[in-house]
C-alpha cells in the first residue's frame, strides 16, 4: 500500500473555509457582505458584495427639481451631510455661474469643519471600539451630539441636514449659534486631547493598528484614494488647496500625511485633521465678514415668507421655485468637495430643463472600498475589522 | 498652477495620435474631448505615461444615454486628474446602442473596476477586457439597464397619479 499521507495532509491544508462577513454584521458598521476565504485565522481572498441599501438617487435626481437634490445628498454620506449638501449648492452656483457673498463662504466653512470634526469623531471612534477600546467612544459622542446641536439650531436638522440653499444659507448665524460654536471650541479640545491620550499612544492600540491594512501611495492613487486614507500613504492631496472652493484659500491650515498608509496612520491623519479644522473654524468665526448671508439668486433662493405673503414679486418667485419652473443654464460642470471620507464630486449635464439630464455623484468610498481585499490579503480577521473601520466606509455613499 | 494648457493638451494628442479627438470644447473651465470608442484605452495609456501630462488619477468614470443621437446614444464620460499639474480632463466616448462595446481601463486604472461595473449595471454597456463584468449595484435577476432614459422612475401603470406637471 502506498503511503501518501503527506499528500493528504497538503490537500487538506488546501481546505479554507469560507466565512461570510456580513452584510448585517456588527463589526462592519454598514450593510455590505464580504465573502472572506480564510486559511485558519488568515485571509486568504476576500469578495464584496455591495448595493443593499442602494436608492438609485442618480435615477431620482433627473426627475427631480434641483433644490429637492440636496435631500439626496445628505443620504449619501450621513456622518458629514453638511458637506455634501454644500457641495451640491456649489456646484448649482457654479452653473448658475452665482458668487455668493464671502459672508456665505466663511458660514460655509465653518459648517463643513464641524461636519468634518463629526465624520472624523465617527470613525476615530469607531476604530477604538474595533479594538476593544469603548471609552473613547462614550467621551467624544457627546461631543458630536454638541455638533449636532449646532446644527440644529442654525436649519432645524441634525443628521439628514438639508442645510444651506442654492445661493447662501437660509437664514443668518443667531447669536445662540455663536453661542454653541465658541462653546464647542472652548470645550472640545480638552475632550479630545483626552481621547487622544487614550489611544494615540497606547501601546495595545498601536500593536493592533500600526502595519494593519496597509497600503502603497503607487497603488492608493491606482484605486483612486482620495481623502484621509490617500494622505496616510503620503500623498497630500487635499481638494481644499488643489481646487479651492468657498474661500478656503483664505485660511490658514496644514494638510497632514502619514507615512506607511497603515490602519494607525489613517487614524493619526484623522486626528490632526480634526485639530486643523477646530483652526480653520476659529479663523473663521474671528474674522466672520459682516454683510448678507445668501446671494441675489431669486429663481433658486427662496424669498423670506413675510414677503411671500405681502408681496406679489416674492410670491411668484415663491411659486416658481416651488413648483421647479426656474430656467438653468445648458452645460456640463464637475465640482468637487473635500468630503470627510475623500473627494465626494458632482458630475452634472444640464440640458437646460427643469431636472439634472444626468446627475452623478463621485462616491469616494465606492471608489476606493474595492482596495479592501487587496489590502487585507494575509492579515488575520481581527486586523481586517480594523482596516475596515479605518477606511471610513459609509454604507449610504457606497450605494447612493 | 498648471505648467500645461488645455490647448497644448490636444496639441499633443493631436501630434501623437492623430485623429483621436472628434472634436474638443472647454465647459467651466474643464477641457472636454471626445474620441473615438475605439482609442480608449490607447488615449488612457498615453496620457499616462506622457512625461509633461501624467493623467494618473482616475476620478471618475460613468454612463450617460443620449436616445436621440444616431449610433452614439451611449456614453461613457471619463474624468482624469493630472495631480501634478493639477488640471482634470473630461474624456467622452460614444458607442450605439444596439452594441454597446467599449474597452476596459481597468487594467490601467484599478479604481474604474468598480465603475465599469456600475456602468454596465445602469446602461448596459459592456467593457471588453474587464476581469469581473458583472451588475454591483443592482440585483443580477435584473433584465433591463436602469438608468437608460426609456426606464421610468416609477410603475408607469399606476393609474392614481398623474406627474406630467412634474420632471420630465
Amino acid at each position: 500500500m502506498e503511503n501518501n499521507l503527506n499528500n493528504t495532509f497538503e490537500e487538506q491544508s488546501k481546505n479554507y473555509t469560507t466565512l461570510n462577513l456580513g452584510p448585517t454584521h456588527p463589526a462592519t458598521h454598514g450593510i455590505f457582505q464580504n465573502i472572506l476565504t480564510m486559511d485558519g485565522e488568515i485571509i486568504v481572498d476576500s469578495e464584496q458584495t455591495v448595493g443593499y441599501i442602494h436608492r438609485a438617487f442618480e435615477k431620482i435626481a433627473e426627475h427631480r427639481p434641483f433644490y429637492q437634490v440636496t435631500p439626496l445628498t445628505d443620504r449619501l454620506n450621513y456622518c458629514s451631510s453638511p458637506i455634501n449638501n454644500m457641495g451640491w449648492h456649489m456646484t448649482m452656483e457654479k452653473l448658475l455661474g452665482v458668487t455668493v457673498p464671502k459672508r456665505v463662504d466663511y458660514m460655509r466653512v465653518i459648517v463643513m469643519e464641524l461636519a468634518r470634526i463629526a465624520d472624523h469623531l465617527v470613525c476615530n471612534s469607531v476604530i477604538g471600539v474595533d479594538t476593544g477600546a469603548l471609552t473613547g467612544f462614550t467621551y467624544v459622542f457627546q461631543w458630536r451630539e454638541k455638533i449636532y446641536d449646532i446644527y440644529e439650531e442654525i436649519c432645524g436638522a441634525r443628521l439628514t441636514t438639508n442645510i444651506g440653499r442654492i445661493g447662501g444659507m437660509e437664514r443668518d448665524f443667531s447669536k445662540e449659534v455663536i453661542a454653541k460654536i465658541e462653546d464647542f471650541l472652548a470645550g472640545f479640545p480638552k475632550v479630545f486631547n483626552e481621547f487622544c491620550s487614550l489611544l494615540e499612544r497606547n501601546r495595545i492600540f498601536m500593536d493592533r493598528t500600526i502595519g494593519t491594512g496597509p497600503i502603497t501611495a503607487e497603488k492608493a492613487l491606482n484605486y483612486g484614494f482620495t481623502g484621509p486614507n490617500l494622505r496616510a500613504t503620503g500623498v497630500d492631496y487635499d481638494v481644499r488647496v488643489m481646487n479651492p472652493y468657498a474661500s478656503y484659500s483664505d485660511f490658514d491650515f496644514n494638510i497632514p500625511v502619514g507615512v506607511n498608509g497603515d490602519t494607525y496612520d489613517r487614524f493619526m491623519v484623522r486626528q490632526e485633521e480634526i485639530r486643523e479644522s477646530l483652526k480653520i473654524i476659529r479663523q473663521a468665526l474671528n474674522n466672520l465678514p459682516a454683510g448678507k448671508y445668501f446671494a441675489e439668486v431669486p429663481s433658486f433662493y427662496l424669498p423670506p415668507k413675510e414677503e411671500v405673503y405681502n408681496n406679489m414679486e416674492a410670491l411668484i418667485w415663491h411659486f416658481k421655485i416651488v413648483m421647479g419652473e426656474a430656467d438653468v443654464p445648458v452645460g456640463e460642470i464637475y465640482h468637487s468637495v473635500e468630503g470627510g471620507n475623500g473627494e465626494l464630486g458632482y458630475y452634472l449635464v444640464s440640458d437646460g430643463g427643469r431636472a439634472a439630464y444626468r446627475l452623478h455623484f463621485r462616491r469616494p468610498c465606492f471608489i476606493y472600498y474595492q482596495a479592501f481585499p487587496e489590502m487585507v490579503k494575509g492579515s488575520t480577521l481581527s486586523d481586517a475589522i480594523v482596516a475596515m473601520s479605518s477606511m471610513n466606509v459609509i454604507a449610504g455613499e457606497l450605494d447612493a | 498652477m498648471a505648467n500645461i494648457t488645455n490647448e497644448e493638451i490636444i496639441q499633443h494628442i493631436q501630434t501623437d495620435l492623430p485623429g483621436c479627438i472628434l472634436s474638443a470644447e472647454e465647459s467651466f473651465g474643464m477641457c472636454t474631448i471626445e474620441i473615438p470608442a475605439n482609442q480608449v484605452k490607447n488615449l488612457f495609456q498615453f496620457l499616462y505615461a506622457h512625461p509633461q501630462m501624467e493623467f494618473q488619477f482616475l476620478t471618475d468614470l460613468c454612463g450617460i444615454h443620449y436616445p436621440n443621437q444616431v449610433d452614439k446614444e451611449l456614453g461613457v464620460v471619463y474624468h482624469i486628474h493630472s495631480l501634478v499639474n493639477n488640471l482634470r480632463l473630461r474624456i467622452k466616448a460614444f458607442v450605439p446602442k444596439a452594441n454597446p462595446q467599449i474597452e476596459s481601463v481597468s487594467s490601467i486604472f484599478k479604481s474604474a473596476n468598480w465603475q465599469e461595473r456600475e456602468t454596465f449595471d445602469f446602461y448596459g454597456i459592456v467593457f471588453t477586457g474587464h476581469p469581473n463584468l458583472k451588475r454591483i449595484l443592482n440585483v443580477d435577476e435584473m433584465t433591463y439597464y436602469p438608468l437608460r432614459k426609456e426606464y421610468p422612475l416609477e410603475d408607469q401603470h399606476r393609474t392614481d397619479k398623474n406627474d406630467s406637471y412634474f420632471g420630465r
